[in-house]
């Protein structure tokens, strides 16, 4: 894997303020970001810490009330671009139920590529790869309602894959959802980060899902509070805990036993790497 | 494969290959031709018409006739009406208010049958079509009227949207019912009125939902780079066979002579 700082950006985030439309209060208070092509991004934050309306500035669902957004070199405030934006970066909601409009998953998936204009016959092909690309190829005839709600969130992402985007934002896409479904949808978009590259803004409030991202960014108060690879930023227990967010279960075990006085060694997050910390430690002793 | 909604039933036959326009066009015909034939030799090839295009595509009369249930009060309520009211013509019966004349009779049979063949065409054309297919064909139908301003991509988008999630509304219905139930409500006895008034606390729940979930479906859509019916192409391409030549030229023939025939 390429380290970020020889990546090429995708997004960039500059200076952005945004308070919603007759309002005072503002939403983001000078928010700046830069992604990483094929960086798999992870955003963390407590209700109402602005984390959807930073996504929805990411495809020019929304523009700044201050600052700029770059996707893919494209400023999202230029009226005329805003399809070209929102075709590179695609976008994954919270509800399965509410973001899929037609009656047969084919359809679904085919319904951004229609709205591009792409002619028929291409379709068809493309509709086919991204339902395959997400396991759902079996699925192409079924009617929305039958499915489980992993499967329906992997018909939203087959919808956003079909459109060839370079990123895809997800917004609390897992949150909805049960363990299997989850672990399904997961499994999903870490292969295509992986595989095909693609960059991903993973929204959720699962700190499971937070530490196998490459980074992970905190959000407090329509800020950028913490920065960094999990390691690093699970290892700030207190800190993590005064904006309001848990660490996961073994960054914060490591971190009481350390205080008892074992040495253990800084940034375990699975009870895998745990067991091989103590074991370590104990066989050391 | 699952059945999307109630009506279709999927198959191979000739009726559901045909474009969904032809049928659509078709059905038009038929209805105005209800209204034009004269007899009853000519109801009678109508409807031996319609049985005949219902047995090649598989559906089966019980499915077919279902359609003729709910109407059965309207047809009855028209019978007596023409029966008890009609006048003039030879009289049959006199009984205090009551006249009964031979034309009254013949009149509300007609009536009958009209209505009966009206839900048997329609009902054969929803059994046999999809409910993408239908709107798609309906758009198609409609679209040289987007000239002159009417909305015919955005009556389509809306019916398929309505399709979609009518499955996921009745759910949601039969939820908060459950949970209601749970805590006591009584949606059963009572008079009229005091069910009437049990429902509420379903639907104002079920409203706002729907709108919410409105919201997040239109933001969906612009995600995916909705634009309304301009610059739009579809996957599925819409084309007339033969068998629609076919189809156009039989149903041609067959209502010719339901329209021709004497009284
Ligand atoms: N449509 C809206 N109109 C006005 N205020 C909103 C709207 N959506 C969100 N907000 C406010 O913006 C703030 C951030 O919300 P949001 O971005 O949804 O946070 P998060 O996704 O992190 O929970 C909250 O205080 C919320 O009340
Ligand atoms: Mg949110």
């Amino acid at each position: 894997m390429k380290d970020r700082s020889t990546r090429d950006e995708i997004i960039r985030v500059e200076q952005v303020c945004f308070a919603y439309p007759g309002q005072q209060a503002q939403v983001l208070d000078a928010v700046n970001l830069s992604v990483g092509a094929g960086e798999f991004l992870a955003i963390l934050g407590h209700n109402g810490s602005g984390k959807s309306t930073l996504a929805k500035l990411l495809n020019a669902l929304f523009v700044p009330s201050s600052g700029k957004v770059y996707v893919d070199g494209i400023d999202t405030g230029d009226a005329d671009r805003v399809w070209d934006v929102r075709r590179v970066c695609g976008m994954v909601f919270q509800n399965p139920d509410n973001q899929l409009v037609a009656t047969v998953v084919e359809e679904d998936v085919a319904f951004g590529l229609e709205n591009l204009g792409i002619p028929a016959p291409e379709i068809r092909p493309r509709v086919e790869d991204a339902l395959a690309a997400v396991g759902m190829g079996e699925y192409a005839l079924s009617a929305p309602h039958m499915l489980s709600g992993g499967q329906k969130q992997r018909i939203a992402i087959a919808g956003v894959l079909a459109m060839r985007p370079r990123v895809i934002v997800f917004d609390e896409a897992t949150a909805m959802l049960d363990p299997a479904g989850r672990d399904s949808v997961m499994d999903v978009v870490l292969r295509l980060c992986r595989e095909e590259g693609i960059t991903m803004v993973w929204i959720t409030h699962f700190m499971e899902e937070a530490a196998l991202a490459d980074r992970l960014i905190l959000m407090d108060q329509g800020r950028v509070a913490m920065e960094g690879a999990p390691r690093e930023v699970f290892a700030r227990v207190e800190a993590v805990r005064a904006l309001g967010l848990d660490v996961p279960e073994m960054a914060e075990l490591g971190q009481r036993l350390n205080k008892r006085g074992l040495e253990l060694p800084e940034g375990i997050l699975t009870t895998r790497e745990m067991v091989v910390a103590l074991c370590r430690l104990k066989s050391g002793t | 494969m699952n059945v999307v909604l109630g009506q279709f039933f999927p198959g191979t036959s000739v009726l559901h290959r045909l474009d969904p326009r032809t049928k659509l066009l078709l059905t038009l015909v038929l209805i105005v031709c209800i209204f034009l034939v004269r007899g009853f030799l000519g109801y009678g090839v109508l409807f031996l018409f319609i049985l005949l295009a219902a047995r090649e595509s598989k559906v089966r009369l019980k499915t077919l006739f279902k359609a003729v249930r709910p109407i059965l009060f309207i047809i009855a309520l028209t019978v007596v009406l023409n029966v008890f009211f009609a006048t003039g013509g030879t009289v049959l019966v006199r009984w205090s208010f009551v006249t009964i004349t031979k034309e009254g009779l013949i009149n509300s049979a007609y009536m009958a049958l009209r209505l009966i063949l009206l839900v048997l065409g329609t009902q054969l054309l929803t059994l046999t079509t999809s409910p993408i297919a239908l709107t798609d064909g309906l758009e198609r139908l409609m679209s040289p009227l987007r000239r002159v301003g009417f909305p015919a991509h955005e009556l389509a988008m809306m019916m398929s949207i309505a399709l979609r999630f009518i499955p996921t509304l009745t759910e949601e219905a039969d939820k908060i019912i459950k949970a209601q139930k749970a805590r006591g409500a009584d949606f059963e006895s009572g008079s009229l009125v005091k069910r009437a008034r049990a429902m509420l606390p379903i639907l104002v729940p079920l409203f706002v939902s729907a709108f919410r979930r409105a919201d997040e479906l239109a933001l969906a859509m612009e995600a995916r780079c909705y634009r309304g019916g301009e610059h739009r192409t579809r996957m599925r391409i819409l084309r007339f066979t033969r068998l629609d030549t076919l189809a156009f030229g039989l149903t041609g023939l067959v209502l010719a002579l339901g329209v021709w025939l004497p009284v």
